[in-house]
């Protein structure tokens, strides 16, 4: 879509740790990869072996592939080029010149979009290893528990004294060790919690492996009949399974976000003795002076010195309105400049910019955020207690029974084993990763692990309109009504700009096949129109002013030939597909939906009726966004807010969940829960489904997971656990909650 | 029962050749890219040697 986004905003809040997923795919976002870099990727910084790294949002086939590492490997200086088809990114080992701005020039003549990635960002990192680290242990405990099982049904069919004995310690050998390197990521977490005064989970856990080890390898020591050495490890394998999944879910949404956020690589150009040299953002001080090229983002807040513009402030302000600047006129970081090249001087970079005071609300709105306990941390809350008390009863009740004290230790680790939580963690894990591989199909990244559940609760959707309900490019109304010639001559005019109102005029008109007049001395006067001479008489497209009438209050151009009277053609902006479907979906689920819009009164109100909201508020400023959303949480709602823009980032996160699509900036991407990749709309009323349905089945899972235990515990505390009924009841807990989770759809 | 005394030690050395041939295959990063090495095998650019 139409917002170039050359150069980044200095955003302190738009960092994440940076999370390589390995094992799930990654699309990059439709609409940041459709942007123009036009002077990223100059400064490469030069390591010994440019590790270079591009995203390819275009490529989906093998032949693909081939495409483009024969193309880079052609290259002079590329030494080698690999394509990740899952993760669509290339990565490039070449010679220090090489620069990925020429290899992206290769690709796209070969037709493929390229944009560079922050390789030092997205390499193989920290994350990238948590998620090989757990996927070994799980292969470890998968195979130790293989094997345990297989002695295990020998004693289970009958094996008796020497033999039972035999097999007990073989199991130990195996469980042993197994255990220790496998069971290490609860173990660590149980510590720290148990440091810090805390039960979470992975207590329970490590004392059900802990006591269902000892025990075990005491009886096996006094040829004792039970042994739990494969509850044990089937035990850490599940919940390892459950671990692994939910982390790689959260990899991948995390890998994909921070994909969108690498894509921006801040860079300006200072203007030094007369010449524009690039340079990062952080280093500008106010004072300096720094051009800005059509189509570029302002990095800085100042004051133009050159030049003649138009200045697009919708992602700021949320105006459809392009602003007119000329030497003198204050703009701010994070505006796109249109049309002619601006020489801005600095007053103020980084921190100190008005984006950074907009990042400030963000902080604050999030501090009001941070109390939403999910499904998982109360089930787990209830849980771990429940289980202490509940084995510790069954010890003290049996010592109290028999005075032996190897019955009742044997009794507790019993109980521990069969409430095994292993149903319980797999419970969420299970269904949030069906739900977000069928969200991210239906084109949907989920970001944060609660927002599905959030999700489910709302009741009330805010919408913002420029660039989330509408694409924020502008569609001319009315051109039937032109004559021929004023067609034809408007067509030509317009052909020779590149401003956005002229696109879409050239747009339209090619479309209705009409032939460009010919003209003669075109001329653009950036920030004004364009004028020409046509059979001898001055024709120009432009700006109100400029043609001699008074600018109306919807966006408009004017169309002027000879001395008549300047014809305006207006300008509604278009609509994003899928828009008014999700608006009418929402509306049909019995929700609120409102507009929040910071443009004019007029430009809204068209629009609301247009797209069925009934409750539309226009020229409302960023901290008052958040502020409505604020009041309507006070008065109960669960908000879900959609917004693209920097106005919007504070709303965004202020909101219960909140939704941005692709095209938004970086900062109201990172600010919300989800990220829609498409151009397309309408997945958020199919996501409400999918969202419920998630909800739904983890508290099914719950309850399942419950039930098991209802029935098996009172078998436990009775003394009638033997080891393959926890062997029955872990397994079929199990396996039953994740056949449940894969009923989303 | 003697027949034990072969059977487990075989079965075990057995699983732990897999396990170790996962782990060897996990380093080398054949999991990084599922995907791709689909597509792959279908192309027609015949690698005579497995690249770095």
């Amino acid at each position: 879509m139409a917002r170039p986004i050359a150069t980044t905003l200095p955003l302190p809040f738009a960092i994440e740790p940076p999370v390589t997923a390995t094992f799930e795919h990654s699309r990059p976002a439709a609409c940041p990869a459709c942007v123009a870099l036009p002077d990223a990727a100059a400064i490469a910084p030069a390591p010994k072996d440019a590790r270079l790294m591009l995203s390819l949002p275009t490529i989906h086939c093998g032949a693909c592939i081939s495409a483009v590492e024969s193309g880079l490997n052609a290259h002079p200086g590329v030494r080698e080029a690999r394509v990740n088809l899952t993760l669509k990114r290339a990565m490039i080992d070449a010679a220090p010149d090489v620069t990925a701005e020429e290899l992206i020039h290769v690709l796209e003549s070969a037709g493929f979009e390229a944009h560079e990635l922050d390789a030092s960002q997205l390499a193989a990192t920290e994350a990238d290893r948590t998620a090989r680290d757990l996927l070994m242990r799980l292969a470890v405990a998968g195979f130790a528990a293989m094997n345990v099982m297989l002695l295990s049904v020998a004693v289970w069919s009958g094996a008796d004294g020497v033999t039972r004995d035999l097999m007990h310690w073989i199991s130990a050998a195996i469980v042993l060790p197994a255990i220790v390197f496998t069971g290490k990521p609860f173990y660590t977490n149980a510590w720290t919690a148990l440091r810090a005064g805390r039960l979470n989970m992975d207590v329970p856990i490590t004392l059900a492996i802990l006591l269902a080890v000892g025990t075990s390898l005491y009886e096996t020591m006094h040829s004792g009949h039970h042994a739990y050495f494969d509850a044990a490890i089937t035990l850490t394998f599940f919940l390892l399974a459950g671990r692994y999944l939910d982390y790689r879910t959260r990899a991948a949404a995390r890998s994909a976000a921070q994909e969108l956020t690498a894509m921006e690589v801040p860079r300006a150009l200072k203007i030094v003795e007369g010449e524009p040299v690039q340079t990062n953002v952080s280093d500008l001080a106010a004072g300096d002076l720094v051009l800005v090229k059509p189509g570029a983002r302002l990095p800085v807040d100042g004051i133009v010195t050159k030049g003649h513009s138009e200045l697009d402030r919708s992602l700021m302000t949320g105006e459809s309105l392009p602003a007119f600047v000329q030497p003198g006129t204050l703009v701010s970081a994070g505006e796109i400049n249109l049309t002619g090249p601006l020489t801005v001087e600095v007053l103020a970079a980084g921190q100190d910019t008005a984006l950074h005071r907009i990042a400030d609300l963000v902080a604050v709105a999030e501090s009001g955020r941070n109390n939403y306990t999910s499904l998982a941390d109360q089930a787990a809350k209830l849980y771990a207690p429940g289980v202490h008390i509940l084995s510790a009863l069954a010890a003290i009740g049996w010592w109290l029974y028999t005075q032996d004290l190897r019955i009742s230790l044997n009794i507790a680790a019993a109980v521990l084993i069969i409430t095994c939580p292993c149903a319980l963690g797999l419970a969420v894990p299970a269904v949030t990763t069906a739900a977000s591989g069928r969200l991210f199909r239906k084109g949907m990244l989920i970001k944060d692990a609660t927002a599905m559940e959030r999700l489910a609760e709302v009741d009330t959707v805010v919408f913002d309109k420029t660039g989330t309900l509408t694409l924020g490019s502008p569609e001319p109304l009315g051109l039937d009504t032109l004559t021929g010639d004023e067609a034809q001559v408007a067509l030509a005019l317009a052909d020779a700009s590149s401003h956005p109102l002229a696109e879409a005029i050239a747009d339209a008109l090619t479309d209705q096949d009409v032939i460009p007049a010919e003209l003669d001395e075109v001329e653009e006067r950036p920030g004004y129109g364009i004028s020409a001479i046509w059979k001898g008489q001055r024709v120009r497209l432009g700006r109100a002013a400029w043609v001699g009438t008074v600018a109306p209050d919807t966006t408009a151009t004017f169309l002027q030939i000879g001395k008549g009277t300047p014809r305006a053609i207006r300008f509604s902006d278009h609509l994003r597909p899928g828009a008014a479907e999700a608006v009418a979906g929402l509306k049909a689920r019995g929700l609120r939906v409102l507009l929040l819009s910071g443009d004019t009164k007029a430009a809204v109100a068209e629009f609301a009726a247009r797209i069925g909201i009934d409750t539309a508020e226009a020229e409302v400023l960023p901290d008052q966004k958040a502020e409505r959303v604020l009041d309507l949480a006070r008065q109960g709602a669960r908000v879900l807010m959609v917004g693209d823009g920097l106005n919007d980032t504070a709303a965004l996160t202020a909101a219960h969940v909140s939704i941005s699509p692709a095209s938004a900036l970086d900062a109201a991407r990172v600010a919300s829960d989800m990220v829609l990749l498409g151009k397309d709309l309408s997945p958020i009323a199919d996501v409400f489904s999918t969202a419920q349905q998630a909800r739904a089945r983890i508290r099914e899972n719950f309850t399942l997971a419950t039930a098991y235990n209802v029935i098996a515990v009172p078998f436990a505390i009775a003394g009638l656990a033997t080891p393959l009924v926890a062997a029955l009841a872990m397994s079929f807990s199990s396996i039953t909650v994740s056949l449940n989770a894969m009923r989303i759809r | 029962m003697n027949v034990l005394v072969i059977l487990i030690p075989v079965s075990l050395f057995l699983g732990a050749v897999g396990l170790a041939g996962f782990f060897w295959l996990l380093k080398r990063g054949q999991f990084d890219d599922p995907e791709g090495d689909a597509n792959r095998i279908l192309s027609s650019d015949f690698d005579d040697k497995p690249k770095g």
